[in-house]
C-alpha cells in the first residue's frame, strides 16, 4: 500500500540509498494512544476495517471482550483487554494494539525483497505487497508480533498508519473514529509534548506510576533498541508494560542483527576474497601436470 | 563409433582408460550439482540486496521463494542417495592423514612429494563431509523456514536463530563449493572429464589416485579397458 506522495527514507532489500532522499520537509508523524481514557468501544477496529476495505473476518471467542486473540492479516487494529491483579484490586486494562512504526524497524531490516517494505521520511513503515515474496522474515524481525501472513495470497500485511490518508493530509481512520479523544495524531514532537502533559496530570491525580511508552526513543522513556516508535502510549502503570501485553524493552532480535550485519559482510567479502585467492593460486601455480606421461594422457588435457 | 571402445559401468572406454565414475555416480553428482547451483543463486539473491537482481533473472522474488524449498528438497534427497553410495568411500583413513601432511606440496604442484591417495583424497573427503553436515543443517532449518506460519508462536523467537544457521551453513557450502569447482575444472585438469563421461586415462588415475588405481587393478579389472593388458 505504498503511497507515492510520501518521500521514502529506507527500502528493504535495496542496494544503495533511496532516490531523492532528504529533499522534502516532511516531519515525523506520531499516533498517541492514551490508554487511561480508552473505554474499549472498538470503534477504531471498525474504522480500520472499513477504511482498508476488508470484510469482517471470522474470529475466535475466548471468553474475553477481545474481538480475536491477535491482529490478523485483514484486521490490523485490535483492542487488547488485560486483567491484572494489583495491591489496589483488579485492573481491567484496554490497549489498542497495532503496528508501532518503529524508528528502526526489525521487519524492514530482516526483509530480503527489494521494495517490499518502505519507511517514509515521516516515520511510517509500510508494506508493499506487490514486492513481497512471502518469506515472512519480517515476522521474525518484529518485536511486537505485528506482520501477518495470508496463506492464500502468500503476502504479509499490517497497519499502514493510513499512509494513504496521511499522504493526503488526513489523520488515520482510527483517530477519526475515537469517541473519547484518547487517540491523537500529529507530529512526533507535539505528541510527546501532549503525552508528557497528560502524564503530569495523572501524577497530580495520584497515579504515580503513569508514564509514556516510547521504547528506545533518544529522549528517554523506555528501554529497547528500536530507536523510538511512531505510535506512543500513555500508560497508567508505565513501570509494567507487560501488564498491557507490551514488551518492556523491545529490540530487533540479536540473530537478525548478526545475520543482516556481520554475517552479510563477512560472507560477501569472504566470497570475493575466496574468488580472488583461487584466481591468484591459478596464476601462480597453474593446472596440475600429469607426472606419469608414459601412458596416453593426451585426452586429459 | 570405432570398435576399440568397450562399455563398462555405463562408460565408454578407449585404450589406456579406466572407469573413474560409474554412470550412476555421475548422474547423482550432476543432479546434486544442478540443484545446488539453483539453490546457490536463489539463496544469494535473498542473502544480499546487492545480489537481489539474480531473483529477477530466476523469475522474480515470489517465484524464487516458491522454488527454492522444493529444489532444496531435491538436493537433500540426492545428497542422501549420494551418501548411500559413497559414505564408505568417504571414511577418513590413515593414508588420508599421511596425504594431509603433504597438502602444502599438493596445492603447490610438488606432486612427487605428495603421499599417494585412494579413491578420494583427504581434501575431497573433507569437502564431502562439509557438504553432508551442512545439508543436514540446511534441510532442518529450511523446513522450518518453508512454513514459518506453522511454527508455534512460542517458538517464534527461535526463527532468527534458524535463519542465521541456514545462512551460516550455506556460506560453509559456498566456500567448499568454490574450492571444489576450482579443483575439479581448473586446477586438476582431467577431473571434469572423469565426472562428466566417467573415463580417465590410466596415467591420470596413477597420478592422482594411485592407491585406488592399484586397488582397481587387483580387484575390479572390469573398470580398466582390456586392450591395456
Amino acid at each position: 500500500m505504498s503511497n507515492g506522495t510520501l518521500e521514502i527514507k529506507a527500502i528493504s532489500g535495496h542496494s544503495g540509498k533511496s532516490a531523492g532522499n532528504g529533499v522534502s520537509r516532511d516531519y515525523d508523524v506520531c499516533k498517541l494512544i492514551d490508554t487511561t481514557t480508552c473505554i474499549g468501544c472498538k470503534a477504531c477496529e471498525v474504522a480500520c476495517v472499513e477504511w482498508n476495505g476488508y470484510e469482517f473476518r471470522e474470529t475466535t471467542f475466548d471468553n474475553t471482550y477481545q474481538t480475536m486473540p491477535e491482529t490478523a492479516w485483514n484486521f490490523w487494529n485490535l483492542i487488547k483487554f488485560n486483567e491484572v491483579e494489583t495491591d489496589n484490586g483488579l485492573q481491567w486494562l484496554m490497549r489498542k494494539d497495532q503496528c508501532m512504526h518503529c524508528e528502526e524497524p526489525g521487519c524492514l531490516i530482516a526483509c530480503p525483497a527489494d521494495g517490499a517494505i518502505v519507511q517514509y521520511t515521516n516515520g511510517i513503515v509500510d508494506f508493499n505487497q506487490a514486492n513481497c515474496i512471502g518469506c515472512q522474515y519480517c515476522v521474525t524481525g518484529c518485536p511486537f508480533n505485528i506482520p501477518k501472513f495470508n496463506a492464500a495470497t502468500k503476502k504479509v500485511y499490517k497497519c499502514t498508519l493510513c499512509s494513504d490518508r496521511v499522504g493526503a493530509g488526513l489523520e488515520p481512520a482510527c483517530i477519526k473514529s475515537c469517541p473519547t479523544g484518547c487517540l491523537h495524531f500529529g507530529s512526533k514532537e507535539d505528541m510527546k509534548f501532549e503525552a508528557a502533559k497528560r502524564v503530569k496530570q495523572l501524577h497530580d491525580n495520584g497515579h504515580a506510576d503513569a508514564g509514556v511508552y516510547n521504547p528506545g526513543d533518544p529522549d528517554g522513556g523506555s528501554d529497547g533498541s528500536i530507536g523510538g516508535t511512531h505510535v506512543i502510549y500513555v500508560l497508567n502503570d508505565a513501570k509494567h508494560p507487560e501488564n498491557y501485553a507490551l514488551p518492556a524493552s523491545p529490540s530487533v532480535p540479536i540473530f537478525v542483527k548478526l545475520w543482516k550485519g556481520p554475517l552479510k559482510w563477512i560472507g560477501g567479502l569472504g566470497m570475493i576474497a575466496g574468488l580472488a585467492a583461487l584466481f591468484g593460486h591459478y596464476v601462480r601455480y597453474g593446472p596440475k601436470p600429469l607426472h606419469d606421461e608414459s601412458d596416453e594422457g593426451r585426452r586429459a588435457q | 563409433m570405432s570398435d576399440n571402445i568397450v562399455v563398462s559401468h555405463g562408460t565408454d572406454l578407449r585404450k589406456g582408460e579406466i572407469v573413474r565414475y560409474t554412470l550412476k555416480e555421475r548422474m547423482c553428482h550432476w543432479l546434486s550439482a544442478v540443484s545446488y547451483v539453483y539453490l546457490l543463486l536463489s539463496g544469494l539473491a535473498l542473502f544480499s540486496p546487492y545480489l537481489y537482481w539474480i531473483a529477477y533473472i530466476l523469475g522474480g522474488g515470489p517465484t524464487v521463494r516458491f522454488w527454492h524449498p522444493w529444489v532444496g528438497l531435491v538436493f537433500f534427497f540426492v545428497q542422501m542417495w549420494m551418501h548411500s553410495m559413497w559414505k564408505r568411500e568417504m571414511t577418513v583413513t590413515d593414508q588420508d592423514r599421511q596425504w594431509s601432511k603433504t597438502v602444502k606440496e599438493y596445492v603447490t604442484n610438488r606432486d612427487d612429494k605428495v603421499a599417494p591417495a585412494g579413491n578420494f583424497n583427504h581434501g575431497q573427503k573433507q569437502f564431502y563431509w562439509a557438504m553432508f553436515y551442512s545439508t543436514l543443517v540446511l534441510i532442518i532449518t529450511g523446513l522450518l523456514m518453508w512454513f514459518p506460519e506453522l511454527v508455534s508462536l512460542k517458538a517464534h523467537g527461535l526463527m532468527p536463530l534458524v535463519i542465521f544457521l541456514h545462512c551460516t551453513a550455506a556460506l560453509v557450502t559456498i566456500a567448499a563449493f568454490m574450492i571444489h569447482v576450482y579443483m575439479g575444472i581448473v586446477f586438476v585438469s582431467g577431473g571434469l572429464q572423469g565426472i562428466l563421461w566417467g573415463h580417465v586415462p590410466i596415467s591420470w588415475a596413477k597420478t592422482h589416485h594411485r592407491l585406488w588405481f592399484e586397488k582397481v587393478q587387483r580387484e575390479d579389472r572390469s573398470r580398466i579397458s582390456s586392450s591395456e593388458f
